[in-house]
């Protein structure tokens, strides 16, 4: 009875755990947690999922605002998607305290916020903001008023300091910012903009990876059946052995295989707590680093040490050998007794 | 000559000092938790840079999350620290917090265990 109530409570608890998938490599429980009843299964997914929805809508709508922008105005840079009509005239109000002194400080070098604000009033904001911030810079805001008059009929375009926000395209990101744009800022907005508007891109090129997840049971008292191991090493083409070592290795205890080629664990675990481990397992272990499929290979290369290589774009990495570390000695008068 | 060059330049060295474990592993830091009996646990500690006192750190850690531990020596780990309890978010806190920790560079640092 004790048993099978803590294995109940254990399920109930489990689930739970299972549901979350915001990593990116994800045991994800659909479909296949059968065992755990099917009634329930349903919601815990539809959660799970729940988070990665409202980027993709949020993505959907960026789209639109994109394009009824661009309608609005071609010029509109291609990056300052991702914000509402509405979220952008509340940008331009607090840009434009800041705003005008930004284009004269652009030629310094040094640049705070700047918007080409599309209303008059907020013009005017600027105009005073930047008597009050120096006299030095008058000249700069006489011009600056001229151009800026021109700039925002031609497009939203806002700078801030040298990184300026890249989804509304300020800053350096601004469309016709002649300033060189470091490798690294390109590349950051290229995954940015990716996430947001293609997050299945960003993720694997396939969907979310998915295995079953871990089914734990205790048994007695100090023990953990994980008992679709060879299940889960199969789905990842991994020897049990291996995640075995790993398993043991993390969670700093030891084990044996039964006759049902489950994995009777010492210790007590829980299956988020394996989940946890697998889940590391798989980034370290599965996926390719390059591409992030997990359709990998790992064997051993020339000289002792493990590579994985991986089948989706032909890339080699080698990973490091399992190491168990230092384990503290536990319970001395245990050990004597056996 | 040109064979000559080559010579000078041992291949296998250099892979040594890339791809020997045996360095990183001093720099890493590795925190670990084993299991005791009932929910208790032990938070293991090692790889700490040489430059900083492990008993002024030890003595830090037990006056600040409130446990007991110690020190120990360990052959191939050297200097670990022994934490009652599951103390590794603590630890992993401490060692990587600028301010009012050791300011290590997170990358450096493992934390091992569900």
């Amino acid at each position: 009875m004790d048993n099978q109530v803590q294995d109940q409570i254990e399920r109930k608890a489990s689930r739970k755990s299972v549901a979350f998938t915001d990593e990116q490599l994800v045991v994800e429980t659909d479909g296949s947690i059968t065992i755990m009843s099917a009634a329930e299964e349903p919601k815990e997914t539809a959660l799970s999922h729940t988070p990665r929805t409202p980027p993709l809508s949020a993505a959907l709508g960026a789209f639109a605002d994109n394009s009824s922008q661009a309608a609005a105005d071609e010029l509109a840079p291609p990056e300052d998607g991702g914000l509402d009509l509405s979220l952008l005239k509340k940008k331009k109000k607090k840009k434009k305290v800041e705003g005008a002194d930004a284009d004269a400080e652009a030629e310094d070098g040094a640049a705070p916020a700047e918007d080409g604000g599309l209303d008059l009033t907020m013009k005017k904001k600027k105009k005073k903001v930047k008597k009050a911030e120096g006299a030095e810079e008058d000249e700069f805001t006489a011009k600056l008023k001229q151009l800026e008059v021109k700039d925002a009929e031609e497009a939203e375009e806002a700078v801030q300091e040298d990184e300026g926000d890249m989804e509304t395209g300020t800053g350096v990101w601004t469309h016709d910012e002649s300033k060189t744009i470091p490798y690294t800022m390109l590349l950051s907005r290229f995954f940015t903009v990716l996430s947001q508007k293609n997050p299945d891109h960003s993720l694997s090129g396939t969907k979310s990876y998915k295995i079953p997840p871990p089914q734990c049971m205790r048994e007695g008292n100090r023990k953990t059946v994980f008992a679709n191991i060879a299940d889960i090493s199969k789905r990842m083409k991994r020897t049990e052995e291996h995640l075995t070592a790993y398993l043991f290795a993390e969670l700093g205890t030891n084990g044996s295989v039964d006759g049902n080629r489950r994995l009777v664990i010492k210790g007590r675990f829980q299956q988020k707590q394996i989940e946890n481990v697998v889940r590391k397992y798989i980034i370290e272990y599965v996926t390719c680093k390059t591409c992030r499929s997990p359709d990998t290979e790992l064997n051993k290369g020339e000289n002792r040490l493990y590579f994985i290589t991986c089948n989706n774009c032909g890339s080699r990495r080698s990973v490091t050998a399992i190491k168990t570390g230092f384990s503290a000695q536990i319970g001395k008068r245990k050990k004597m007794q056996g | 000559m040109s064979i000559e060059n080559l010579k000078s330049f041992d291949p296998f060295a250099e892979a040594d000092d890339d791809t020997g474990d045996i360095k990183k592993v001093e720099n890493h830091i590795h925190i670990r938790i084993q299991q005791r009996n009932g929910r208790k646990s032990l938070t293991t500690v090692t790889g700490l840079p040489a430059k900083f006192d492990p008993g002024k750190i030890l003595t830090f850690f037990r006056k600040e999350f409130a446990c007991n531990g110690n020190k120990v020596n360990d052959e191939k780990a050297g200097e670990v620290i022994q934490l009652q309890g599951d103390q590794r978010k603590k630890v992993l806190d401490f060692l990587v917090d600028k301010k009012s920790g050791l300011g290590l560079n997170p990358d450096n640092i493992t934390v091992h265990g569900a």
